[in-house]
């Protein structure tokens, strides 16, 4: 066996040399672009629709993919317009499926590229990027008693995950939905007939169809009177999150309450703002007309630099986090957290609080 | 050529400085527009190219393996020949450029790129994008100008070697990836003295040029050729026969960039606090163009448009071809020279200005006019000027 571990080593070092400068994947990924373990890709397998504005995207990861958790996320990129942008999906496939693929089911959100991309444009057979999957909005080991979840719109996806993965272990479950109709639901019918069978208590909340509006932690005090005696798990818009997670400090069980955003709140500033880079572990607070090589040079940070104009792209480094403008033409780069964006420090400058790894 | 300070009449001494940064407005919005503009048709054609390139390489080397055949020698060498200069001109050069970040695709990126060549990317991505880029033509700052080996401008100090550089000019076309990483390495300056050549900095730089080439050599020179079992022989001379065609073939594309007539030179002082806009006149003047077909412009690399490559050295290359028009227009507006001309004229040009500066100056040429001093500026050539042209003083 360990002989021919060696002789297959040797012979792909051969093939090495017969492709240098660049490596054999990169001819092998035109022909079998999930082989390639180094770059996790995925292939379309099918496309379902939701409703009017969601698809359900069935992925056939590559190798390199490692079994998900109920309720984690996955990174996917896709090229919009030429430029790759990665965004972040809640996997609602459970983790035991025979076949191996994975599903995750996007919301075209309006203004948003990747979303609207993957909704509209995306089709069988396409090959989309990847990432490993992570998330810390798990599920424990032991199943709660009683659990609830508080959803909106798509919130509702990493707990379909959780729904789908781990429903037969679970015996007292209760989801507070919120959309802005009926038909926007989505999994609506996979959610009624749960609630039919018995097996879910749902409470359906519709925004457009009442004037009751936004759900507010009262209204789900009044639909779910045990409420603090649930292990509760949240999804859905920021200031509902935000809300939740007041009312159930101010119930002194903050801990019973557990939270997945989708969208980390990022500050984009007119200029300036604060740039930590992540390396060095320094701090400097810029006021977005000086480049941010400039700043760091000043705080003593060691930076590679060249031609300090934009031309000769020696001074590249990664943006982990945060909002950065291109003194040259304005353009705005933003990265989320788990990005890696390359950006040119000698001409740009921060545009709110951002992460530069140097 | 004698640097543009020195001349008895200078080509820009009707432009104000206003008009200076004027040009440099216009050139920002013509760049901006470009920029905003890119996307999926831009990515399809860079990988169009990278694919045809592939499947020529792959395929020529295919043929290769059966290269006793004359037939076979013929077609597999000329495939190769075009596939490697591909990868260097239009795909190699111009990714290392960063013209193709903007797809934030880590397989096409300027940080990730290795070429075909002896010289490894990092290295070649200093001398070029950085000192050539940065300092184009200016005497003593842009080692480009005769690459250290040899004079070509009437202001570079003649000294007897220099008789012989017709001669080193020709050897260094066939070798000229080795002379390149020869360059990238700075091997004169780095291995005249003992405490250079024993410096960490270097000996890694040396390590690496050496494993690279190892990597080429072992690649063109005993792998191939031992897949093509008896063809051996046959397949080292297509493959040294491939690296030749190219070598030549970069050379000369190279030497028409800024050798040719009608090409500035500039002095160390005149760059000393340069704004944005005299940067760019600087380009607009450092460069030559080389007229021809669409094909010439793709085996070129796209440095048919030197002057557009030199004004934008990250803008995609397939648009060049589509500001040219807007340059040259620019060029005639403000009364300048737009230099271009076919290959085989500004190749005939560049070489007889190798020939003629092997000699020491004569007649007008020999006259050395004293340059005006420019009071020190601390413009940067990042910061735009606004419109209306007024304020450009740095802070």
């Amino acid at each position: 066996m360990a002989v021919i571990r060696t002789l297959g080593a040797g012979a792909w070092r051969v093939v090495e040399l017969i492709t240098t400068p660049v490596v054999p994947a990169d001819y092998l990924d035109v022909i079998a672009p999930l082989r390639n373990a180094q770059v996790l890709r995925a292939k379309v397998e099918a496309v379902r629709p939701e409703t009017a504005n969601s698809v359900t995207l069935v992925l056939r990861p590559g190798r390199g993919w490692v079994r998900h958790e109920p309720g984690q996320y996955v990174r996917v990129g896709v090229d919009v317009d030429g430029v790759r942008l990665w965004r972040s999906y809640s996997i609602t496939s459970p983790p035991w499926r025979s076949d191996g693929r994975i599903t995750i089911t996007v919301n075209a959100v309006p203004g948003g590229a990747v979303s609207t991309e993957l909704v509209r444009n995306v089709k069988r057979g396409m090959i989309l990027h990847l990432d490993v999957p992570t998330g810390e909005f798990l599920l424990d080991e032991t199943r709660p008693e009683k659990a609830l979840f508080v959803t909106a719109g798509s919130g509702i996806t990493p707990v379909m995950g959780m729904l789908r993965s781990a429903l037969h272990e679970m015996t007292d479950v209760v989801l507070v939905h919120s959309a802005r109709t009926h038909e926007a639901v989505v999994f609506g019918s996979e959610l009624r007939t749960l609630a039919a069978e018995g097996r879910i208590r749902l409470i359906e909340r519709h925004t457009r169809a009442s004037d009751s509006g936004r759900l507010k932690p009262a209204d789900i005090a009044e639909l779910v009177p045990d409420l603090f005696e649930r292990q509760t798990w949240a999804c859905g818009p920021n200031e509902m999150l935000d809300d939740l997670e007041t009312h159930w400090a101010d119930g002194g069980v903050a801990e019973r309450l557990r939270t997945e955003r989708f969208r980390p709140t990022l500050l984009t500033s007119g200029g300036g703002g604060t740039v930590t880079f992540s390396k060095s572990g320094t701090v400097v607070e810029t006021d977005g007309t000086e480049p941010i090589l400039d700043s760091g040079e000043t705080a003593g940070v060691l930076m590679k630099s060249g031609c300090r104009m934009g031309i000769c792209f020696s001074c590249v480094l990664p943006l982990r986090e945060g909002a950065v403008r291109d003194l040259r033409d304005g353009t705005l780069t933003v990265a989320e957290p788990g990005d890696n964006i390359p950006i040119q420090p000698c001409v740009t400058a921060a545009a709110g609080p951002c992460t530069i790894e140097g | 050529m004698t640097t543009i300070q020195r001349k008895k009449t200078s080509p820009i001494a009707h432009l104000t400085p206003e008009d200076i940064e004027q040009i440099g407005i216009e050139l920002d919005a013509i760049r901006d527009e470009v920029m905003a503009s890119r996307g999926a048709k831009d990515a399809a054609y860079i990988r169009r190219v990278i694919a045809w390139q592939r499947g020529l390489e792959l395929s020529s080397r295919g043929i290769l393996l059966f290269s006793l055949f004359p037939p076979a020698w013929l077609v597999g060498t000329a495939g190769l020949s075009i596939a490697k200069i591909l990868e260097n001109m239009e795909i190699g050069h111009n990714i290392m450029h960063g013209q193709w970040d903007f797809l934030r695709d880590p397989k096409i990126h300027s940080t990730k790129w290795e070429w075909d060549n002896a010289s490894p990317s990092d290295q070649w991505k200093h001398s070029h994008n950085e000192l050539h880029h940065t300092y184009t033509n200016v005497i003593g700052r842009d080692n480009d100008l005769g690459y250290g080996i040899m004079r070509v401008d009437e202001d570079q100090k003649w000294i007897p070697l220099y008789l012989g550089q017709p001669l080193w000019n020709f050897v260094n076309a066939c070798f000229f990836e080795y002379g390149i990483a020869a360059y990238d390495l700075e091997l004169g300056k780095n291995l005249a003295t003992k405490k250079r050549r024993q410096d960490p900095g270097f000996k890694a730089r040396l390590k690496q040029t050496r494993r690279k080439i190892g990597k080429q050599v072992l690649k063109d020179y005993i792998v191939h050729p031992a897949l093509s079992g008896p063809s051996f022989l046959h397949t080292i001379a297509a493959n040294a026969v491939a690296n030749l065609v190219r070598n030549l073939w970069t050379h000369s594309v190279i030497m028409c960039g800024h050798f040719p007539n009608g090409v500035e030179t500039f002095e160390k002082t005149s760059i000393e606090g340069e704004t944005r806009g005299e940067w760019y006149l600087r380009q607009m003047l450092g460069s030559a163009n080389i007229s021809g077909s669409k094909a010439m412009h793709l085996m070129t690399g796209n440095l048919s448009h030197q002057i557009e490559h030199h004004l934008f050295p990250d803008m995609p290359s397939n648009r060049y071809h589509q500001v040219a028009p807007k340059i040259k227009d620019l060029f005639q507006r403000y009364g300048l020279t737009y230099t271009t001309g076919p290959l085989p004229k500004q190749v005939a040009s560049a070489w007889w200005k190798v020939i003629r500066l092997s000699f020491p100056n004569r007649g007008e040429a020999a006259i050395r006019r004293p340059i005006e001093k420019k009071a020190p500026a601390t413009a940067t050539r990042w910061r735009r000027a606004e419109a209306p042209a007024t304020e450009t003083v740095a802070p």
